[in-house]
């Protein structure tokens, strides 16, 4: 009998992880996500945004966490519970810009993120899971900014939430009693913003980060996209690791950390130097208490709703500006059907979907301008124009993208180090 | 921002690009301008002025809390932020309170001031954050004399607005000009072209000015007490985020050295 028992070899360090590791799997776990998940190592920039969503994310949370224990939700003191954060708390202010420039901040980098698919064609196979899960984290991304931007009860809260709401309402048959059950009351009251609360702190968080898990295991199964397009799977050396590949931890991981305090500064520039960022983070009219009985001269949503809002207003029947504004947001989950190409990055593709995806940029770049502005005739038939151009992007995608001329893929990613 | 003719007619295809690309020039101006009549004088205040905050909350415990509360500031903070002692906030700031940790609200109440003017006067607290100072120090010096309106008084900026020229001794009185004019579309309308004194005040314009600006700095000191710590911690905090972005760009090229 051996008198040196194997778990005892090593120092305190290592005993412990074997103890831990014989009852769950940590080092498989660091191995299979950072330490041994390969990625290509030509990542540009435009590869941060994940990452940079992880990191909103947290900030999201945690500073929410701390909102919350000093949030009163109730339409008679909602309005002031915030003043009170702003004014009273110990560095209460600071946390809730931090909240509020978060969700702009969040708007920012997912917008980008989602771009980077459309550039790099990361929605492809084998990839299609990855992209739809996404959409999902984008769809629960909009009703948890539409539920939080309630909370502050202010005018463009109370009113904002009305017209949103509202919308459900076109719907034929059902549209009446669905409004009304969303908000639990005949208008927009005190009953409403404490289930707007529960859904906003409970509800969809939790989906939100389960979500996440979700795309970020799918993302390890398929391993990640790169600028070139190319799955570096395909080429392993004897060992069985991708020639191009670096293994995340440590080479992405100080990479990011690079972004990420690059991110912060901006961040911080917002938060601490402009935290209303003229008008579009937080709406000047938002300063003023929730009032039942005056409507605002001008109703604009934040700012990272107001392509859908601009797609919304183009259409003069309700029930047709709701039904349009839906499949704006419906025809991103099918993109990864509509695009008939089988090679993935812009680098390699033809002039058409370069020009395609440019069209598309450019249109949801100005009906984002055109939906915060009144709705004026100018503005409304600018706004048909670009609403055209950013469904032809897609209707048209099968047909456009099936007889591209692109350029030959090589077989090894391009790296300039 | 005044709009100019081509807005109000409808454009369609090519020739829309000229006013989108105009569009985008504006458009982070456009904002603060939507609700005014003709352009806002800038109100020029500085909010790290301390002096002039002292001023304005004399100015505004002085004129305007008879009707105005601001409900959601804190005596002792505002002595605190103003570089005030207890002594002298107590007797040149506290007619309305009786303890340092109260807020600055008023007696008058809602259901009477709603029978008296017609609609309550709002409470200030953060009145500059949804108006903008501009809006603020133009509406205050706008005031004109008005005999069809119950105060006697219509105002260029707010346009039918119930309440009176509480600073009429101070500003005198004045009268809007008009004169018939030519718009571009060839037809002619009464246009304001300025103010006419018809009773000097106490003051002279400048120093008017000067006063509603201090009354002004001191509600963008209400509206967000915080940015005078705000911006100070923030310079630091870039500073550190700098220092510490060197180090972890060293961090990566020290790694990314072998994948080269």
């Amino acid at each position: 009998m051996s008198s040196v028992r194997v778990d005892a070899v090593g120092g305190r360090g290592a005993q412990l992880l074997r103890w831990i590791d014989a009852r769950f799997p940590w080092s498989k776990l660091i191995k299979e996500h950072a330490s041994e998940y390969y990625a290509g190592k030509n990542f540009n920039v435009w590869y941060v945004f994940g990452v940079l969503a992880a990191v909103v994310l947290v900030i999201q949370l945690l500073t929410g966490i701390f909102l919350t224990m000093n949030y009163k939700p109730s339409a008679l003191e909602a309005f002031a519970s915030v003043e009170y954060i702003m004014r009273d708390v110990e560095w209460g202010w600071l946390i809730r810009y931090m909240h509020s420039t978060g969700a702009s901040a969040f708007f920012i980098v997912v917008y980008l993120h989602m771009f980077r698919a459309m550039l790099y064609g990361s929605y492809k196979n084998p990839r299609e899971l990855l992209w739809l899960i996404g959409m999902c984290i984008y769809l629960a991304l909009m009703a948890e900014a539409f539920l939080g931007y309630l909370l502050p009860w202010g005018q463009m809260s109370y009113w904002g939430a009305q017209v949103i709401v509202s919308l459900f309402g076109a719907l034929p048959g059902i549209g009446e009693t669905l409004v009304e059950w969303i908000r639990g009351d005949y208008f927009i009251s005190d009953i409403t913003l404490n289930r707007f609360f529960a859904l906003h702190v409970i509800a969809v968080p939790l989906a939100l980060v389960m979500l996440v898990v979700l795309h970020i295991m799918a993302l390890h199964e398929t391993g990640s996209n790169n600028p070139d397009g190319i799955e570096i799977k395909e080429q392993k050396d004897e060992n069985g690791i991708p020639i191009d590949g670096v293994a995340f931890h440590p080479y992405y991981t100080t990479k990011d950390l690079v972004a990420i305090i690059i991110f912060l500064i901006l961040f911080a520039g917002v938060v601490f130097f402009a935290p209303e960022m003229g008008g579009y983070f937080l709406e000047h009219a938002n300063f003023e208490p929730a009032n039942a009985l005056k409507t605002p001269e001008h109703i604009a949503p934040i700012w990272y709703f107001t392509p859908f809002y601009a797609i919304l207003r183009a259409v003069p029947n309700k029930l047709g500006g709701v039904l349009l504004m839906g499949s704006a947001v419906a025809l991103l989950f099918f993109l990864p059907w509509l695009d008939r190409c089988k090679v993935k990055s812009i680098r390699y593709r033809g002039w058409t979907y370069k020009l395609a995806l440019g069209v598309f940029a450019v249109s949801f770049v100005v009906l984002g301008i055109l939906g915060t502005l009144p709705a004026v005739s100018l503005y409304t038939n600018l706004a048909r124009i670009f609403t055209a151009l950013y469904f032809a992007f897609f209707l048209l995608m099968p047909f456009y993208t099936s007889r591209e001329r692109t350029k030959p893929v090589p077989d090894r990613l391009v790296y300039r180090g | 921002m005044t709009k100019s003719a081509a807005f109000r007619t409808p454009l369609t295809g090519w020739t829309a690009w000229p006013a989108l690309a105009f569009l985008a020039v504006c458009w982070p101006f456009t904002t603060y301008a939507a609700g005014a009549e003709w352009e806002l004088e800038r109100a020029n205040n500085d909010v790290a002025d301390i002096a002039s905050l002292q001023r304005g909350a004399r100015n505004f415990v002085n004129y305007c809390m008879g009707c105005h509360s601001a409900k959601y500031v804190r005596y002792n903070r505002l002595a605190s932020d103003l570089e005030l002692s207890q002594d002298q906030l107590v007797s040149n700031l506290m007619f309305a309170a009786g303890r340092p940790d109260e807020t600055m609200r008023i007696a008058m109440p809602e259901a009477d001031a709603l029978r008296w003017f017609g609609t309550a006067p709002p409470d200030l607290t953060l009145i500059a954050r949804s108006k903008g100072t501009d809006y603020l120090y133009g509406f205050l010096r706008s005031f004109y004399l008005d005999d069809s309106k119950p105060t006697g008084v219509n105002n260029r900026v707010l346009s039918g607005t119930s309440m009176p020229h509480v600073l009429w001794e101070l500003q005198g009185l004045q009268r809007a000009i008009f004169e018939e004019m030519e718009r571009e579309d060839g037809v002619r309308e009464q246009q304001f072209v300025g103010f006419g004194t018809v009773t000097p005040g106490t003051m002279s314009a400048d120093e008017f000015d000067g006063f509603v600006r201090d009354t002004v700095n001191f509600l963008e000191y209400t509206g967000s007490p915080e940015q005078l710590d705000s911006r100070r911690i923030g310079v630091w905090v870039i500073v550190f985020l700098l220092v510490f972005l060197i180090l972890a760009y060293l961090l990566k090229n020290e790694y990314w050295k072998d994948v080269r």
